[in-house]
This record gives structure tokens, sequence and C-alpha cells, in this order.
């Protein structure tokens, strides 16, 4: 029975011959076209329909930061009391026990490590959250279409803000040492700027593996562990050997961690290494971007 | 004139399905077994193919709305997630124009910490609206979804209710030039399924595309003017709402056989199987239709190879429609089964079956202990017949269900013969 019912592949529900009179030259008049056709081949990112979806990205922000204060007890207050503590516990045990603060020049110990510390917590924090996003966003992906990275992306804008937010202490322990940010605060901005792209290009493609194998998640915080002490975020940089100073620069956030500090606390920018590591940031961004475009349509499937 | 909206050429996707124990691939797995693939030459191929969709093709044009039918798993929810762009197909094209709004599953794009309002912004934006289209239309929202008491209370508050007339609320408002909707409705109360219904229609005759999968083949022809329907993932059939039904219905009919469920789809993880699915009468003799008033015996036979404890076990009687007539579930009447290995044989018995003759039930099967052992959707249809001499109409669209009843009134009640009544129903 069923076989005398099979219609041929076009005896469709619409009539035929209408679609026939849409040649190519009507599809391109016809505005909103979608084609969806199998992913293969590389994909760049897709920035106008980001662009379309920027309302999402932002109430996407937006519920990371509201969720993760509202939940909490402290509120915002988070945001601070956590570099808080470990600039103390930094500062008692390197700067005071291990002597550390004895190299660090003119700024005192406790001001140089949250300088850096503020920075390096914005993008380990970026990490972190990043690597569980996608998964942790499984209803969405699951049910929704929209462009997928805008999760990594919102990710690593509420950290920003948390960023924003530890920033006010660093200003009062600023106040309180009696130092004032002077104009090469610019390269802390410029060294933010390469930071977010790290972080998000990193952040994505940690996302993207996370969907993919469930252990990477685990491998994350170790390995952002690791990246801390390779990062001059509670030493100085110059106390690497001379020899070693090139293998070292490799680490993009060696420069944007010290550009940033620099900046914010009134010293020379090194804008040599400060531009190697932008750059090396970008890449770092097109690779994660690139590899998180490449799965994200198989995303669905595995999550 | 009209011009085709969604244009779907030999549409084809494939599920890689593992079979591995776990779930999730993990990346010290991958390491090990790109060792292994470097030193031995045939790498342990974990998957099978899986083709939930088979080279479809049909042409929508605009403000059509289009049904989508057929069994569970012959590929309508596949279709419509690569039609809304979640998944990608793996052969095959798709051309859409226009906006397109999927509901896919209500209310997922809900925070349960944020409130309504927030919500509504959230939702809104996912389906792809500005902040300012949402501001423009969220006292409709509002209005529609009936929720306004509630708004700045965070929506885990909500009830199941709330959170679908919310989200369907959104979906609805956003004016989208292509709606794609999956069986969502069967959630809520009539009144509000009577509105989206409504709601929908009226998006339609705006000439708004609507492609729309359900179960409930009574719903189906109200919103939709054609049809598709699928199974295994290929287009078995296109044409009009109501003959797709027909013939589908048909094949639901013809396709259960005699019982044995070898060839069917089965869903769970198989440590035990449903071997077949008969009905018999009191004396045991099997039994080619449902006897209206008398008892319904069903027969089951469960093949497993492993001793399984404890199994929880539901048979469904529904009508082909898909509304649920009779449920009967083992953990009701305080009972678990443990299953031997080998073919083990259960009976439920429903006793004086109240549904009126002259329609089609089938039968869904489940187990359950804790996973989902197994299930059967549409195992087996049967026809109603009369059990006894009939006195009740016939006419399908009497009710489902059929109790003995009596008239009594102030004024003498005549006796007529039952013919009659069908002379009068006429």
């Amino acid at each position: 029975m069923i076989d005398t019912d099979i219609q041929p592949r076009n005896a469709n529900p619409a009539r035929l011959d209408d679609h026939q009179t849409l040649t190519p030259e009507a599809d391109a008049n016809v505005p909103g076209l979608r084609v969806i056709t199998p992913s293969d081949g590389l994909l760049s990112v897709d920035w106008r329909e980001i662009w379309r979806f920027r309302d999402l990205l932002l109430l996407l922000t937006m519920r990371d930061i509201n969720v993760r204060y509202k939940q909490a007890v402290f509120g915002v207050g988070w945001a601070v009391l956590q570099p808080l503590a470990t600039m103390l516990v930094f500062w008692m045990f390197f700067g005071r026990l291990g002597g550390i603060d004895h190299r660090t020049g003119s700024t005192p110990y406790a001001v140089y490590v949250l300088a850096g510390l503020l920075p390096w917590t914005f993008f380990a924090t970026s990490l972190t959250n990043c690597s569980t996003a996608l998964v942790g966003s499984y209803n969405l992906i699951t049910k929704v279409y929209f462009p997928r990275l805008i999760i990594p992306m919102s990710t690593v804008f509420a950290c920003l803000f948390d960023l924003a937010v530890s920033m006010l202490l660093l200003a009062v322990v600023m106040v309180g040492y009696h130092l004032r940010p002077t104009g090469s605060i610019v390269g802390s901005l410029v060294a933010l700027v390469g930071m977010v792209a790290a972080a998000t290009g990193i952040g994505s493609a940690l996302a993207a593996l996370t969907v993919e194998y469930r252990d990477i998640r685990y491998v994350t915080p170790f390995v952002v562990q690791i990246w801390m002490f390779i990062t001059p975020v509670i030493y100085p940089a110059s106390m690497v050997p001379h020899k070693w100073q090139w293998l070292y620069s490799m680490n993009p956030m060696v420069g944007l961690v010290d550009a940033f500090r620099c900046g914010l606390l009134g010293q020379a920018i090194p804008w040599e290494r400060l531009t190697i590591s932008i750059a090396a940031s970008i890449v770092l961004f097109l690779v994660g971007a690139t590899y998180f475009r490449a799965v994200e349509r198989r995303f669905a499937d595995v999550i | 004139m009209a011009h085709a909206a969604i244009r779907v050429d030999n549409l084809t996707k494939i599920y890689n399905i593992r079979e591995s124990e776990d779930e999730y691939r993990t990346f010290r797995e991958s390491l090990t077994q790109a060792a292994r693939s470097l030193t031995r030459r045939s790498t342990r191929k974990s998957s099978r193919e899986h083709r939930a969709l088979n080279d479809v093709s049909f042409v929508v044009n605009q403000g059509d709305s289009l049904g989508i039918i057929g069994r569970n798993g012959a590929g309508k929810s596949t279709l419509l997630k690569v039609l809304s762009g979640i998944t990608a197909p793996t052969g095959g094209r798709i051309e859409m124009r226009g906006r397109v709004a999927s509901l896919l599953e209500v209310g997922t794009g809900f925070h349960p910490e944020l409130t309504g309002r927030e919500n509504i912004y959230l939702n809104g934006s996912i389906l792809g609206m500005t902040r300012r289209e949402i501001a423009a239309r969220f006292d409709d929202i509002v209005e529609f979804s009936s929720v306004q008491k509630f708004l700045d209370t965070p929506v885990k508050r909500y009830s199941s209710g709330m959170r679908l007339r919310l989200a369907f609320s959104v979906a609805a408002h956003l004016n989208p030039e292509i709606m794609v909707i999956d069986e969502v409705l069967a959630v809520g109360d009539a009144l509000f399924q009577r509105r989206c219904i409504d709601r929908m229609s009226e998006l339609s005759q705006s000439g708004c595309t609507l492609l729309f999968v359900s179960h409930n083949m009574e719903m189906v022809p109200i919103l939709c003017k054609s049809a598709i329907w699928l199974s295994d993932g290929r287009l078995v059939e296109a044409g009009d709402a109501h003959s797709v039904i027909d013939r589908y219905l048909g094949d639901l009919m013809q396709s259960s056989g005699d019982g044995v469920l070898d060839g069917r789809m089965h869903s769970g993880d198989g440590r035990a199987r449903f071997h077949s699915v008969r009905i018999v009468d009191d004396a045991g003799v099997p039994q080619a239709s449902i006897k209206s008033g008398r008892n319904l015996r069903c027969v089951v036979e469960i093949d497993s190879e492993l001793a399984v404890p404890n199994v929880s076990l539901a048979m469904v009687v529904k009508t082909l429609a898909g509304t649920r007539l009779i449920t009967s579930w083992t953990d009701e009447t305080g009972y678990r089964l443990d299953i031997e290995p080998g073919r083990s044989r259960i009976e439920c018995c429903f006793r004086d079956v109240p549904i009126r003759p002259g329609r089609q039930v089938a039968i869904d099967l489940w187990m359950h202990d804790g996973a989902l052992l197994d299930q059967v959707d549409t195992a087996v249809v049967y026809d109603v017949v009369e059990g006894e001499p009939t006195w009740a109409s016939l006419r399908q669209d009497q009710g489902a269900v059929l109790v003995k009843y009596d008239w009594n009134g102030s004024g003498a009640l005549r006796t007529v013969d039952a013919s009659a009544c069908e002379e009068s129903c006429n």
C-alpha cells in the first residue's frame, strides 16, 4: 500500500511551477534569503550576524552578571573580595617572606601584585568560565539558533565587568599609597584590548573543545594555574634570566599584563613587547574563533 | 505572486551514533586512540550511521502552512532543527526567505533566576528581535500571556503553564516571516491552546509561513492546508492535509500486523526489549479487535539476555490522533516486575473497556528501571468493535469514551428504536 502511495520527489505540496520562476536573479532581489548547506571548510567570523544579534550579546552578558551577583550574599563584593584576599596572600608569602618586594622598584609590592592580579584574574576567569559556557547553555544550543560565538563573547564581557568593579579596589589602594595614574594609562587600555582578544580566542576554543571532550574542563583550571606562574603577575618580568627572555616573551600574556600594570602605575610602557603580544593575541583570537566556527554546527549533535 | 518561502532539496542528515559505553568522548580517549592507530592499522570504528533525514525535498510557498506528521523517530524534529539552523545538514540544500522564529521547546531561553520582564527581553533577543522591537510589542506580549502580576517575579517561581504562555507569546509576537513550531502546544491548557491556534491562524493569514509538527491529527488540519508525512527519514507523501493524514492513519493501522515488534522503532537502552504484544479474550484466544465494554487483556512478551529487576511497565491506549484514553502503569497498582533472562510474558487486563466502537486505538508500550529500557510507540493498532449488541452510535465524532447512561426527566420519556438515533443525528 505504501509503495503505491509514495510520490516522486517532486510531487510537493507547493506548485513547482511557482518556484521555477525564481531564477538566480530573482533570488538576489529577495531580501533575507538564507541558504543552508552542509558545513565544510573554514568559515570566518560573521561579524555582520553578530552585530545583528548585539542585543542578545548584551543581554547574555547582563544575565551572566545579574545571576552571579543576585545569588551571592555579598553581591558585587565578590569581585572585590577575591582579588583582595589573593593580594593579601601573595603580599604575605611572596612579598614579605619571599622577598620579591625588593625587586619591584619604587612601587610597593601590594600595589604591584594587585595591578597584575586584576588583569590576570580577568583572563583566567574568562577561560575557566568559557570552558563550561557552551555546555551550560545546552538548552539554548539544542533548541534555538543564534551565532554561537556570542556565548564565549558574553562570558568574556561579563568577566570584564568584574574587572571594572575590582579596579575600584585598586583605585582605593593606589590612593592609599599616594599613587596616581599618568598618561601612560593608554597603554593599559591597549593591553586590555589584547587581553579581551586573547581571552575570547582561547575561550572559544576551550568552549568548543569541552563540547567535544568533556574532560577539557578539568584540564582548564590546571593549565590556567601553571600559566599564571609563567606570566609576570606576582613577580616582575625582569626576574626571568636574560637568556630565557625570548622564550618567556612567547607567552602573549607576558607583554599584556606587564603593559597593563606599567600603564596603571605610570611607568614606561614596553611598547615593543606589547606590540608583539597584541599581534599574538589577534592570531590567537582568529585561530580560536575559526576553530569554533569549524565545529559549531556540530554542537547541537554532540552536546 | 506567491513565491517559495522555503525550498528544501535532497536534504539528508546523518547522525553518527556512538556505540561505546560512555556518552561523551574524552580527550584522553582520543589521544590513546590516536596513539593506537599509529601502531596498529585498524582503528576501532565506534559509531554507526543513522539517517535521520534521507533525501527529503519539498517547497512551501509564502503564507502557506505545512503540517509535518509521522511517527516518533521519523525525522520530524530533525527536519525542524535543520530548518532553524540549529544543526547542519549532511547533504542537500535549503533556501529560506525571511526571518525564522522557531519554537522547538518552550521557555528554553528563560533563565530561572531572572524575572518575567527580563526573560521577555532575553527570549525575544534569542529569537532575533532587537530591544526596540521587543519594547514596541512588550504590552501585547504581556497581555497575551496574562502574566502581568508576575512580571517582576523570577521565572523559577512560575508554573509550567505560565512559562509556556510567556514563551509562546514572545514567539508569536515576533512577527516572523517563517514560524517553526514543534509539538509545544501539547503542554498548555485547552483554552490557551485555542488562543495559540487562533494566533497562529492570524499570523498565517497575514502572510507568515508556518511549519507545524504535531501528533495531534485533529489539530493539524485546523492549522495546515497541506502536510508532509515522514517515515524513517523519507518523505512518504505530500499533499492536501486531510488526504495525507488519512493515508498516514491507514498505514498506522496496517503496520501493526501480527503484534511482533521486530522491525519497529524501539527507543531505550535495549537491556530488555518488547518482543510482541497481542490482545486475547478471557479464554486466552488471540483477538483481531477490541470489544467495547468487554475486558481487554493485553499480553506482552519481553526478551532479555540478563535479569533486570524492579522494572516498571506502562501501557497506554490512545486514539490514532494521539489522545491518551487509558494509561496503565505497574507502579500505580503497587507492582514492579523482575525480568528473568529469556522471554517473559506479562499481561494487563483492562476491565470493561469503555471505548466507543467504530474507532481505532493504538497501544504504546514503555518500560523503565531507572533508565528507559524500551519504548515502542503505536506498537499495535486495533479496531474497536461492539462487544454487546450495540445501543450506541458508531459515529466517530460522538466521543472516544462510551459509558452506560440513563436519562431521567419530568416529562414522559418515550422509547424509540436505536436506529432512529442514527437518522436523527444525520
